[in-house]
């Protein structure tokens, strides 16, 4: 696909707009604003009425103790319809993936197969109890241990537990299987290296499993770890390298087996920070290039609805050498050819969650997987970096890249020239608001200045990029033209321009009967005032 | 704008100004600019000790949270105590009112291996 110049002029804009106006009515420009259900409340009014008490009635003080009752909590008293009027026009202003596109970069928001919903909804599974007996539980057992079976041939890593419900969960685990592993080996190791461009869950985890996280930095000019500092950091007191690929300006490590290499040769481990994975699926395996552990977000690359947080999953893929340190119990096919928990696992780091996980998550990805088959997943990663790469051909010349290279399944724009208007990157993604967008993730990674990160994923038509790539682009010129609608974006949404500032320095969190509004402001100016005079 | 005469300089952006036998540590104009509006400082201990290059504490923008690089090896004498309820003064005054730290420096010499301000305004020049 060749680059071809933006087109900046008014029909792009046009298209750009005609889009936002596809979103629904707008009120006066703006959606109406749905107030607190407590403040909904009139005294007296109830949602229910209770057929007659067929036991004797006791006053509830005889019920409970007097300390624990309270009368200060002012539960709303509402109507049925109130309150399902109240949640449904919540949910209408919702954004949802189902509805418009959702370009979250590193986020994988991609559409959510509702096959995927109708196998996790069959009563068999839904109505599951975690302490049944083994033998009830045949079926779940076989879709724990199959999804196994498939990771481990998806990633080349055969060992895998379901059990981290998260990725900084699926990281913990690994990192903790990592120390264990030198620990039986005798080798007292104190560090782990991460590039400069990881995810900050990365050197988290290092410190959370009692190592000391060393940063490697990148090449500026390639966007890839910066091998001779990698070189000079690695050495034989370092536990683990935990590198992304791609990483997370979207660009492959092409020095990845040479890394692995490297790392084995000290008798480091290769922990690959499986998040773009979605890149990669069907296409490369992990296990292949030399990496020893790797975790994957079921919920981004194998398609469980997520943005909410959670319940996701957080798969640990790892090699058969590290298998015996796997979280337990693990699910184990017998002899007899039924399915059971084998707790007998004297390596193993035990349990990271309660019960098996999310095994609804597992259950989602299980049916995904099942259902796309092996060129379907093999569709999944081309797609992706296809999609991206259209994306980002149409937006280069309007907005520069931080690296401009092909990249794989998404893209980081560098937004410093939007400063030349007296605007930044965060003005943009209000703006994009207004277009009918969810903003791009921004000022990630942090390597890059005024981050525009942009992840399109698979399961967008080149329409919908179009259509997206028109309102970036009418974008970049109201820049240049009229920056203060950017500045006041968005315009179009119940709550114009939230005071983030003021939100994180001095957080109002929760609504207090009788104080609404300005009196509420007011009286935490007063208490913000007293405190700063109380310090000086 | 110049970085003040009076201050060395780390590539991390934060600036130490010797006072007699006292060392104050701050991030630069260029790092309240990059990082945003702050919206918490967190700072170790009086009697902590911090190192030349290791970590002492993070700073928090809406932006992102950054650690926060020892110029200086010593002893922390006083962190900034005004800065929990106003951290906003390290966007309005870095070099002033939104200092960060006083140590007991344990080597003098140590500041030899800093940027003077023309050498730190030439490096922030070169990151544009």
């Amino acid at each position: 696909m060749a680059d071809s110049p933006p087109k900046t002029n008014g029909a792009v804009a046009t298209a750009g707009l005609a889009e936002s106006g596809s979103h629904g009515p707008l009120n006066g420009g703006r959606k109406t604003p749905e107030p607190l259900i407590f403040e909904k409340s009139v005294p007296g009014r109830r949602a229910g009425s209770l057929p007659p008490c067929d036991v004797p009635r006791k006053p509830v003080a005889e019920l409970i103790p007097e300390a624990e009752l309270r009368t200060d909590l002012s539960l709303p008293e509402v109507g049925e319809l109130d309150v399902v009027r109240h949640f449904t026009r919540l949910s209408k202003l919702n954004y949802s993936v189902d509805a418009e596109f959702y370009p979250l970069g590193s986020c994988t928001m991609k559409y959510n197969p509702k096959l995927d919903e109708n196998v996790a909804a069959l009563p068999g599974f839904r109505q599951l109890h975690p302490l049944q007996p083994e033998e009830t539980v045949q079926g779940a057992l076989r879709v724990l241990y199959e999804l196994g079976q498939l990771l481990g041939e998806i990633t080349g890593l055969p060992g895998v537990s379901a059990q981290p419900v998260a990725g900084a969960h699926g990281e913990f685990t690994g990192i903790m299987m990592v120390r264990a592993a030198h620990i039986k080996a005798g080798r007292m190791r104190r560090k782990v290296l991460i590039p400069d461009s990881a995810h900050g869950t990365n050197p988290a985890t290092a410190a959370m499993s009692g190592y000391e996280a060393v940063t490697v930095g990148h090449d500026r000019r390639t966007g890839e770890l910066d091998f001779a500092d990698f070189k000079a950091k690695l050495d034989e007191d370092c536990a683990a390298i935990m590198i992304t690929v791609p990483n997370t300006l979207g660009l492959f490590e092409r020095q990845i087996t040479e890394i692995c290499r490297l790392a084995h040769d000290v008798g480091c481990y290769v922990y690959c920070d499986g998040a773009n994975m979605n890149a990669m699926v069907g296409q490369v395996r992990p296990g292949d290039l030399g990496v020893d552990l790797l975790h994957i977000n079921l919920h981004k690359t194998f398609a469980v609805p997520h943005g909410g947080g959670g319940p996701g999953g957080g798969a640990i893929c790892v090699t058969s050498d590290l298998e015996p340190f796997l979280p337990a119990p693990v699910v184990a096919r017998r002899e007899n050819g039924s399915y059971g928990f084998d707790h007998h696992r004297p390596d193993s780091i035990g349990r990271v969650h309660g019960f098996h996980g999310n095994f609804n998550a597992a259950l989602r990805s299980y049916t995904y997987i099942l259902s796309l088959g092996k060129e379907g997943l093999y569709d999944v990663g081309a797609n992706a970096v296809l999609n991206a790469n259209y994306l980002r051909s149409k937006l280069r010349q309007a907005y520069p890249l931080y690296v401009d290279r092909i990249c794989m399944h998404e893209f980081v724009l560098d937004g410093r020239w939007l400063r030349e208007h007296g605007l930044r990157t965060l003005d943009l993604a209000k703006r994009l608001i207004d277009y009918g967008y969810h903003p791009p993730t921004i000022y990630f990674p942090l390597i890059v200045p005024e981050a525009i990160m942009i992840e399109p994923t698979e399961t967008e038509s080149r329409q919908t990029l179009d259509a997206f790539a028109g309102a970036m682009l009418a974008i970049a010129q109201e820049a240049r033209e009229q920056p203060e609608v950017l500045h006041e974006a968005p315009s179009s949404t119940p709550i114009g321009r939230l005071d983030e500032v003021r939100a994180a320095r001095r957080p109002d969190l929760r609504w207090r009967a009788g104080i609404a509004g300005e009196a509420a402001e007011s009286l935490s100016e007063a208490r913000h005032e007293a405190a700063v005079q109380g310090r000086y | 704008m110049a970085s003040p005469a009076d201050c060395k300089y780390t590539k991390e952006h934060e600036w130490v100004r010797l006072e007699g036998e006292t060392a104050t540590v701050g991030i630069t104009e260029f790092a309240q600019q990059e990082l945003g509006d702050v919206v918490f400082v967190e700072l170790p201990a009086a009697g902590s000790p911090v190192e030349q290059g290791q970590t002492f504490g993070a700073v928090e923008s809406v932006k992102a949270a950054s650690d926060l690089y020892a110029p200086i090896s010593g002893q922390v004498l006083e962190a900034n105590a005004a800065l929990e309820d106003t951290p906003d003064a390290v966007n309005k005054d870095p070099y002033g009112a939104g200092w960060m730290l006083k140590v007991q420096p344990a080597d003098l010499s140590e500041l030899d291996s800093l940027m003077d301000a023309a050498a730190y305004d030439s490096y922030v020049q070169g990151l544009h």
